[in-house]
């Protein structure tokens, strides 16, 4: 019996290889819709508290019931004693999909040319078959906003679900335009302005923003007006963010550029959301007044200022949320958006608290994005996208069992994991016969 | 004339102590805490004692010697300082890209003890960096080994004076991409790496026979010969011929790091660390087998082509396999939280807390030659002492203070939140660097970023 106890812990801590060694060779696991019933595991709901020794029903792609005694009729039973049920976690702007070697510029795909390019969808070029996006949904991050950057208005972003074959699969039911907020800030060590030339060119950028805005707004009262009106994508796809169909993530940093852009945004009466939002704490307040929610990171960062002090990166998403800012997190990453969760357990630590930073990865980015009705909680009717984990799915000594993304049970393997599985104990080893 | 050599040596080594005699050391109690020693297991509500900056005893219930002051550390966790293998924090250039061997250059002639990034480090815990060269070249400049003793305004007090001779060295993408494909010489492909390390060697040994030739002729008598033009570039390949220098190699395709061992066999090499290593767990055996192991990153790759067959479980592969292995940062960002990034090898691997510490003390330390002085906590080593609150390997846990040959240099309660030492007379506005973690990498500083900015593209380049 011990033996087994024993064997049995090996499992879960080697699990992810174990599970995929069991396959026949040369079989391929594929992602799988079904009815499961997940069975006696710790529900962590994030809306509803905390349910011990519950079950959570999916089928067709929803969370179909949580709580206990539940029916397993026609369903396949996942025994998850000992375990942790959590939402997907979802990461608030990330470039996943759109780039998978970022030193060759051939598969660079989140920036275009052109200051104005509004109408260019990041959806379109996700790669449904990025390695990134497996090596991503197994750390338990299961949607992210895709995001282009580059110029003014570099495209529009995208809200991924990690499971499809083509793009459209893959959609998560939210868009939004982005843009880039003038900024008083450095590029880099290498950026070499004087700050006069700081000044004048942020000047000149928000001239050339608020021109490019008035002429979206007239754009929009002409088609209002039923005029012909010739092909122009650009200002057709900033009208829809005029008209408050999309929202607009303006990313912005700097606390001048903050309280700049929080100015700009008044009485246009359009959806905003503020992104990276690095030295949000040097303003919180603002913020926190102007109602604009924020999805700020990655937290494991530099502070923009060599005066600050140097846990500023880590504390910020928790000073933010104590002035009343409604605060979801990013990576800002691409190949290491499975770092997510770490980020968060860093906000945590720093002042965010446990329960908060939870709330920043799951229900606050959905509220945000106004999907909360499919996102961010456990909890019947919802989309299923959950996360299965030995504990603490912050802590990096938690293992992660599975995954459901839209109610498919993935394949707890990727790339990273098959090369551990052949290169563990290499065959042949240092000699050959 | 011996005479002479001998008052000469002695007046040198007084000049070496009184550039020692700068460094304080400190001495301190840290009661009743949970100690992680890395060689000698977990010791619970224990204490350890620091006198003038060594550690001199560890126990339970030790009296306080008068004159040293007592932390009251309950609930809280110690471990030895940090050791980064692979950092460019403290350094104002990092590579001097002119050819591709460069050995003569040296690190300890641009250390920066002012730079922000060594207060950063220490708050995450780091209290020894190795200082490298980038990995423009294939043979780069000699590193420096650095104790972040926070405060000195003298580079010489925040080098490490004990520690080794260790030489950078390079393989692969950046110094084909500098010399090759930018300047159009040799090397262009991993082959031309290769070459260039055989010939430089082989350029070496020639070099030094000649100096032998010189100096049995010397003392022949009534000789008229000449001594050979000296250089410091081929006499530092010499002393890495003659065990001197740790070589620490930039590398990332297990094909170039086979080839290296293949080399350093050729030529009797035993000094051999291998640094980044992606594809490293591909080749284990071998690296296990002939060098001092490997210096990796926790989970980093696809940043470039030559890591996008990575695997976050190379570093347990590696210790799986026998090879030594540390993680190291290379950024200015990920030194402030190595502790955390060792912690990955328990999602990606399962090693047990013992084998992710000594990922980031004792493993490093062995590879930069300092086992003996730091890396763990054992009575007589230096006392390089972190407190934390939480385990350093929950992903919650806190840096609380930072000692360096038991001086504290970072207190997280007590510190001022402003630390810049230096503040330039013609900085009216302070600037703010947005996005800085993308600029944290430095592998090709004074190399990519001028040419980047120059051609207009910025696209990411890093290590």
């Amino acid at each position: 019996m011990k033996r087994i106890l024993n064997s049995f812990c090996a499992a879960l801590l080697a699990l992810l290889p174990v599970m995929a060694v069991a396959q026949i060779d040369g079989e391929f696991v594929k992602p799988r819709n079904g009815k499961f019933l997940l069975k006696n595991a710790t529900v962590v709901t994030v809306t509803k508290g905390i349910l011990d020794n519950a079950s959570v029903l999916l089928d067709n792609g929803k969370i179909v019931q949580v709580g206990s005694a539940i029916s397993s009729d026609g369903a396949e039973v996942i025994d998850c004693s000992g375990l942790f049920i959590y939402p997907g976690i979802i990461d608030g702007g990330t470039r996943l999909g759109l780039v998978e070697v970022s030193s060759v510029p051939e598969t660079v795909d989140y920036s275009d040319v052109g200051n104005v390019t509004p109408n260019m969808q990041a959806l379109t070029t996700v790669n449904p078959n990025s390695e990134a996006i497996g090596v991503t949904r197994v750390s338990g991050v299961t949607t992210v906003l895709t995001v282009p950057s580059g110029g003014l208005f570099p495209g529009t972003a995208s809200l991924i679900n990690l499971n499809g074959y083509t793009p459209d699969q893959m959609y998560g039911g939210f868009k939004a335009v982005a843009m880039t907020f003038p900024s008083s800030g450095r590029r880099g060590r290498f950026d070499r302005r004087s700050e006069d030339d700081i000044k004048k060119d942020g000047e000149k950028a928000m001239k050339e923003a608020n021109e490019i805005w008035d002429n979206a707004k007239s754009y929009l009262e002409l088609k209002n007006s039923g005029a012909e009106l010739t092909y122009f994508p650009e200002m057709d796809q900033l009208a829809k963010v005029i008209s408050g169909e999309l929202s607009l993530l303006i990313e912005v940093n700097a606390s001048s550029d903050i309280l700049n852009a929080i100015k700009w945004v008044e009485g246009k009466n359009i959806k905003v959301i503020f992104t990276g939002v690095a030295e949000g704490w040097r303003v919180a307040d603002q913020l926190a007044k102007a109602k604009i929610p924020v999805v700020t990171g990655p937290i494991q960062d530099l502070p923009t200022r060599a005066s600050d002090r140097y846990d500023t990166p880590y504390a910020n998403a928790g000073m933010l949320a104590k002035a009343g800012v409604k605060v979801a997190l990013r990576t800002d990453e691409e190949e290491n958006v499975r770092n997510l969760p770490f980020h968060a357990a860093f906000a945590a630590a720093y002042g965010l608290g446990k329960e908060e930073a939870l709330k920043a990865v799951t229900i606050n980015p959905a509220e945000i994005f106004g999907v909360a009705d499919q996102y961010g909680s456990v909890e019947a009717g919802k989309r299923a996208n959950l996360v299965v984990s030995t504990g603490d799915p912050f802590e990096t000594r938690s293992q992660i069992i599975h995954v459901f993304i839209d109610g498919y049970r993935i394949p707890m393997s990727n790339r990273h994991i098959r090369l551990y599985q052949e290169f563990l104990e290499r065959s042949p080893g240092l000699k050959t016969n | 004339m011996k005479k002479h050599i001998y008052l000469l040596a002695a007046f040198l080594g007084l000049g070496v102590s009184f550039a020692h005699a700068q460094i304080q050391k400190g001495s301190v109690l840290i009661k009743n805490a949970t100690v992680l020693t890395v060689t000698k297991g977990k010791l619970e509500s224990s204490d350890v004692l620091v006198q003038n900056g060594v550690i001199t005893q560890i126990g339970k219930n030790l009296t306080t010697p008068a004159g040293v002051t007592a932390i009251d550390a309950t609930g809280k966790y110690v471990m030895p300082g940090i050791i980064d293998a692979h950092s460019h924090v403290g350094l104002d250039v990092v590579n001097e890209g002119s050819a591709p061997i460069t050995a003569e250059i040296r690190m300890k002639d641009v250390v920066n003890p002012y730079e922000i990034g060594i207060y950063r480090a220490l708050a995450g815990g780091v209290t020894v960096s190795h200082a490298m060269h980038g990995s423009s070249n294939v043979i780069g400049g000699q590193n420096a080994t650095l104790k972040h003793r926070w405060g000195s305004n003298d580079p010489a007090d925040i080098i490490m004076q004990d520690a080794p001779r260790t030489i950078k060295f390079a393989l692969g993408e950046n110094p084909t991409r500098n010399h090759g494909r930018r300047n159009g010489i040799q090397p262009r492909s991993r082959m031309g790496v290769e070459a260039v390390i055989r010939n430089g060697f082989n350029e070496a040994i020639q070099y030094k026979k000649g100096w032998e030739k010189y100096n049995l002729a010397k003392a022949q008598k009534g000789n008229t010969i000449s001594p050979p033009a000296y250089n410091e570039r081929l006499q530092t390949l010499v002393d890495i011929l003659d065990g001197k220098i740790i070589i620490h190699c930039h590398s990332y395709r297990a094909d170039e790091i086979y080839m290296l061992i293949n080399v350093v066999k050729d030529f009797n090499i035993k000094k051999l660390v291998f640094q980044h290593t992606n594809e490293g767990f591909k080749v284990a055996p071998e690296i296990a087998e002939y060098t001092m192991g490997a210096s990796v990153f926790a989970d980093w790759w696809a940043y470039k082509m030559e890591v996008y067959y990575s695997t976050a479980y190379n570093a347990a592969i590696l210790q799986k396999n026998g090879a030594i292995t540390s993680i190291n940062s290379d950024s200015a960002e990920l030194i402030r939280h190595l502790y955390h990034e060792a912690a990955k090898t328990q999602r990606y691997g399962g090693l047990t807390d013992q084998e992710a510490l000594a990922m980031i003390t004792i493993n490093p330390a062995k590879q930069l030659g300092i086992e003996d002085k730091v890396g763990s906590i054992e009575v007589g080593k230096q006392a390089d002492l972190v407190i934390f609150e939480g385990h350093p390997l929950s992903s919650y846990a806190i840096p609380q203070m930072t000692f360096v040959d038991g001086v504290k240099y970072f207190d997280r309660k007590a510190d001022r939140e402003d630390q810049r030492q230096l503040v330039a007379a013609t900085e009216m506005v302070e600037p703010i660097f947005l996005r800085t973690n993308e600029e944290a990498y430095r592998c090709m500083q004074d190399v990519d970023e001028y040419f980047e900015a120059f051609q207009g593209a910025f696209i990411k380049e890093k290590h």
